[in-house]
């Protein structure tokens, strides 16, 4: 492989080559700088005059006098059926002292679209035991659902609950987890490892570590690694697959840092124009593919910055994922634990994976009630805050209460809590039970009859 | 597509930057569709620079290099029109995705082309001109059963026309002669149409009758005429995808053409699951019949992005050229506007607001500009009604996507994050939302709804209003506080929104609600405040107006499919309860 010291320029993560042979767009670079150590990069920009390459590590050490070699093949990865259980780094290397993966593929990481006719819509109930997702926002196998979450916040405890606790009932196959990781302390990074290891689930986990001290920009392709595995370990091999991404935030400031770099005309609070479809390009690999046994369920998550929903990292990341899980400082301050804002919280797949066939024929119209209850409930809380509550009329007292109850009863579980989803639809009806019956007015008077305590006394006594 | 030999067809590239190439020692003309690379990627001229030539690649460019192949085939980006459109989901250039399914298994690669319409299939065509007959431009020539719909072979809009030699019934491919002009012309039932050409019309109309879409507050408050456009801008999850859907599924449309610009792939299998399972609640067929879907997903490549607003929009008024009327639904416009922002940035265009092209707001509008309720070339009725998600960032509807689409729409249907957030669907705002078709349908409605329906809407628009400036002293003082009468308004306003407003999309009765249910629901809820206004004149509390137990029964109404004996029931029961209250 020919190996040119033409380096002109070196700007932050980016390295302009000259005087090249013809170069492919996007083609895996290998730069040799002069101590023998190599650096992987991958050319963003080609043409007759200059070649750009972006490297994924720090560039300490690159200068004029490094040889640059471009391998003429896109970035791939290789895939084996004993990657899991295995550690390795953000760039996809070992660090767990094992042996090398053997190949049984090499793949594209970037990963082509799937192709919507090919997807198959995603259906199956996925139960995490905890009410404010089974019940009011519902998880299904296939479905891309960030948390949306705050520095501080105890979003990874939700996470780690959720990959301990997620199963589909009647199904006895249990989740293969990918594990990336950028950006985040060692220590947080401890915290996830010792569950797995607790619990086993690092038996059937591949994990990708990129630590805050770790080069920024190899964030660019962590994501990228973990989700090529996820689709190789379900399509290929079989495996129902849930990812967790963490932190998708400092993946955005790595975007940023490069946008930075190659001087483009950033969008909003300088993030790159692109980065919508830059983020689609990982949150959309998730799914179910119609005739292939697999799937793969991602569940991202993101400290918004200033606690901002409108902020473009959770804005954008909103408008590809299928909803959002929002943790929430003022929940968490009152001390409930899962800190679970459920009014801004969304699934999108929800329909397609409850009602009857999957979890129960009222789960839908419940779980509307209780939103709506809470929702004024919430409202009126601003309003006693300045008339008091003498002031409220009997109805609007009754919500108040009700409020209260539902962050106390619904939101507030235990970390090792895991109520079926049976089990939360019933608490549901508990406390809606605690408002005129006229009032439930999302619910159809069959289901009230067949469902609301009141009823189901009667008819058991 | 023909490959040219001529001198300056063929040339080489450049450089490679993303989805944008540049190559040189081609002679090309903006729009000319080029092949890039050994691997022939399609692509289209966006600029010219001296020998410079700047081309948009609609698929992935990956590995491609500098000294690579360019060729020039001299044709514009254009859609094969012509009987096997619907029921079809495409990308955002008109490849089939069955097809591309079929050819390269589950994930998109790339290099695979893949014509838009079967040149396979054969159908049957029945003439219903004759030889002897003097047909011209966009003239039907005679019919295919494509599906539930008639599809009617035209004469090319661009054909000069002329004495029709010779007609066949029979079975054709679209590439074989249905007919033969005695000038020799030969006329298949395939058009090809130049996407970024508007297809001509004899004039354009003043929509004057509204798509019915079975939602109540859009029939019922902030209707859309045919022929239209509309807005409805909205920050994640407030309900952009699923009205749209409701008005792919349930607007009195006889074509529809969606478009998922941008959006979930996860959405658009959604559509291809659903679509076939429901009914034209007009015809009983299922609707997928009367569809034509384009999916180009988020992580497909942005620039089959850009170009699959304009495909869907010129198979739409193919079909509105045969006399239909077609709506289309593109989710999300946004996406199309950041798709021109990316490419517009790699050509190193002075950026104008927030990044945008300065010709954004050109483009907004030539796009909008091409629905319409029209006379065709033959003199035939037919529209193209456009409705157009928004994303605005942050939901923010200052930023320029949105405010450069308002300008140019008759509707806004703007969704409200609080609303969505307490489940209130659709999220649709009464307060900010409008129609400016109001006054041009109201005939309609006199005649085909009731004379009584216009004076019903008014008022229950000025209820909204009024609760709207209630609630700005309750959250001072109190409901308590209010006057009698106001307490009652407040209780009358929650009624309309409710059980009006309130319209829950996956209840299989509530889904879909006819006009003239949505006006019986109006009209029992201003039943109920005329008597309550009349035992209030009596004396009556707002207690007991407002504890008059039978009225919460309305909201029941919605999910029961023959709602009538029940409505009766309630009326009378209101009139008995309100009877019991004067007793008092
Ligand atoms: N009880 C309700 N039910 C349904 N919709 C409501 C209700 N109250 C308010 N809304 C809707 O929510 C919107 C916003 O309500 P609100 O008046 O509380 O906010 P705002 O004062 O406009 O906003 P902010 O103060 O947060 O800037 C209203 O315009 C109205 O459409
Ligand atoms: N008319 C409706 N009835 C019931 N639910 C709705 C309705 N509109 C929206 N929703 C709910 O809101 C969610 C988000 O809507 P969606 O259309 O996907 O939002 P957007 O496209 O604006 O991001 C849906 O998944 C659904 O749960
Ligand atoms: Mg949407
Ligand atoms: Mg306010």
């Amino acid at each position: 492989m020919k190996e040119y010291r033409t380096v002109a320029q070196i700007a932050g993560p980016l390295v302009f080559v000259e005087k090249t042979e013809p170069v492919g767009y996007s083609e895996l670079v290998n730069i040799v700088t002069a101590d023998g150590t190599v650096k992987r990069g991958q050319v963003l920009d080609t043409s007759d005059e200059v070649v750009v390459v972006q490297v994924f590590e720090t560039t300490a050490g690159i200068g004029r006098d490094s040889g640059i070699r471009f391998t003429g093949e896109t970035i791939k990865m290789p895939v084996g059926k004993d990657m899991l259980g295995r550690i390795l780094s953000g760039g996809g290397k070992p660090i767990d002292g094992g042996p090398e993966i053997v190949p049984e593929k090499r793949l594209e990481i970037t990963g082509a679209a799937i192709n919507p006719y090919a997807r198959a819509s995603p259906a199956d109930f996925i139960q995490t035991g905890i009410s404010t997702i089974d019940g009011t926002n519902t998880l299904v196998r296939g479905q891309k659902l960030p948390i949306f979450s705050g520095s501080g916040l105890p979003h990874n405890d939700v996470a780690l609950q959720i990959a301990r606790q997620a199963k589909v009932p009647g199904s006895k196959e249990e989740f293969a987890v990918v594990f990336a990781a950028m950006g985040i302390t060692r220590e947080e990074a401890n915290y996830f490892m010792a569950d797995f290891e607790k619990t086993g689930a690092l038996e059937r986990a591949v994990v990708f570590l990129n630590l805050a001290d770790d080069p920024a920009v190899e964030r660019i392709i962590t994501p990228r690694l973990a989700l090529t595995t996820a689709e190789y370990l379900a399509f290929d091999l079989g495996y129902h697959v849930l990812v967790i991404l963490t932190d998708m935030t400092n993946y955005c400031e790595a975007l940023r840092q490069i946008g930075a770099a190659r001087e483009e005309v950033p969008g909003r609070r300088g993030y790159p124009g692109y980065m919508y479809t830059d983020l689609a390009s990982i949150y959309e690999r998730a799914g179910i593919i119609k005739g292939v046994k697999g799937s793969v369920t991602q569940i991202p998550i993101l400290t918004m910055p200033g606690d901002d929903i409108t902020h473009p990292i959770p804005d954008l990341t909103g408008y590809i994922t299928e909803g959002q899980i929002v943790v929430n400082r003022d929940l968490h301050r009152k001390g409930i634990y899962p800190p679970i804002n459920v009014l801004p919280s969304l699934s999108r797949l929800m329909n397609l994976g409850i009602g009857k066939g999957h979890t129960r024929e009222d789960h839908k119209k419940v779980s509307d009630q209780l939103y709506a209850a809470y929702a004024e409930g919430n409202d009126l809380r601003g309003l006693v805050a300045i008339v008091g509550k003498d002031a409220l009329s009997e109805r609007d007292r009754m919500f108040l209460e009700f409020a209260d109850l539902f962050e106390d009863r619904f939101v507030r579980q235990g970390l090792y809590e895991d109520r079926s989803i049976v089990e939360t639809l019933d608490l549901g009806w508990d406390l809606l039970a605690t408002l005129p019956e006229e009032q439930l007015v999302r619910i159809d008077r069959e289901l009230i009859q067949k469902y609301h305590p009141k009823y189901r006394k009667k008819a058991q006594g | 597509m023909k490959k040219s030999k001529e001198n300056g067809a063929q040339g080489a590239l450049k450089r490679i930057s993303g989805p944008v190439v540049t190559a040189v020692g081609i002679d090309a003309h903006m729009y000319d569709v080029v092949k890039v690379g050994n691997e022939e990627l399609m692509g289209e001229v966006i600029k010219i620079q001296g020998e410079n030539v700047i081309i948009q690649v609609y698929e992935d460019t990956a590995g491609i290099r500098p000294g690579e192949p360019v060729t020039n085939t001299g044709l514009s980006l254009a859609v094969e029109l012509g009987p096997g459109l619907l029921t079809s989901i495409y990308d955002g250039i008109q490849r089939p995705l069955e097809v591309l399914v079929d050819k390269m298994g589950n994930f998109i690669e790339r290099g695979v082309s893949a014509p838009g319409l079967s040149h396979e299939k054969k159908w049957e065509f029945v003439p219903t001109v004759k030889a002897g007959d003097v047909v011209k431009a966009g003239d039907i020539l005679g019919t295919v059963q494509e599906t539930n719909i008639v599809h009617k072979v035209m004469v090319p809009p661009n054909a000069k026309g002329g004495k029709v030699k010779k007609i066949t019934a029979g079975s054709f491919t679209v590439d074989e002669t249905v007919c033969t002009l005695e000038d020799g012309t030969a006329i298949t039932m395939l058009q090809r149409w130049p996407v970024r050409v508007p297809r001509p019309v004899k004039q354009k109309l003043n929509p004057d009758i509204p798509l019915i879409t079975g939602q109540r507050i859009l029939d019922g408050l902030f209707p859309i005429a045919k022929g239209g456009t509309a807005a409805i801008p909205g920050p994640f999850g407030s309900g952009k995808t699923v009205t749209q859907q409701q008005l792919a599924k349930w607007s009195d449309a006889e074509i529809v053409v969606y478009i998922g610009c941008g959006e979930r792939g996860n959405e658009m299998t959604e559509v291809l699951t659903e679509f076939p399972e429901l009914e034209d609640p007009k015809t009983g067929k299922p609707l997928m019949e009367r569809t034509v879907l384009i999916a180009n997903t988020s992580n497909m490549p942005v620039a089959a992005r850009e170009a699959s607003v304009y495909t869907g929009i010129t198979i739409a008024e193919y079909f509105r050229d045969m006399g239909y009327d077609v709506s289309l639904m593109a989710d999300s416009t946004s996406r199309w506007a950041e798709a021109m922002r990316e490419i517009s940035s790699r050509l190193e265009e002075m950026p104008g607001e927030e990044g945008y092209p300065a010709y954004l707001a050109a483009r907004l509008s030539e796009f909008y500009e091409r629905a319409g309720r029209v006379i065709n070339l033959n003199g035939a009725g037919g529209s193209v009604s456009v409705i157009g998600a928004v994303s605005p960032p942050g939901g923010d509807f200052s930023e320029p996507v949105t405010q450069n689409t308002l300008r140019i729409v008759k509707v806004f249907w703007a969704l409200d994050a609080k609303l969505s957030q307490r489940r209130h669907f659709p999220a649709i705002n009464w307060l900010n939302s409008y129609s400016l078709y109001l006054d041009a349908l109201t005939g309609w409605y006199d005649s085909e709804v009731s004379p009584e329906w216009n004076p019903l809407r008014a008022w229950a628009m000025g209820v909204l209003q009024k609760e709207a400036e209630l609630q700005e002293i309750v959250q001072l003082v109190g409901s308590d506080a209010l006057p009698d009468e106001e307490q009652v308004t407040i209780e009358v306003a929650r009624m309309i929104r409710e059980i009006f407003l309130q319209q829950n999309a996956y209840d299989a009765v509530d889904t879909f609600c006819p006009m003239s249910k949505q006006y019986d629901m109006m009209k029992a809820i201003k039943f109920y405040a005329d008597l309550a206004r009349t035992a209030q004149a009596g004396g009556a509390t707002p207690q007991q107006v407002i504890g008059v137990k039978s009225k919460n029964e309305l909201v029941q109404i919605k999910f029961i499919k023959d709602y009538e004996p029940a409505l009766a029931q309630i009326r009378k029961d209101m009139e008995a309860e309100f009877d019991a209250v004067r007793a008092a």
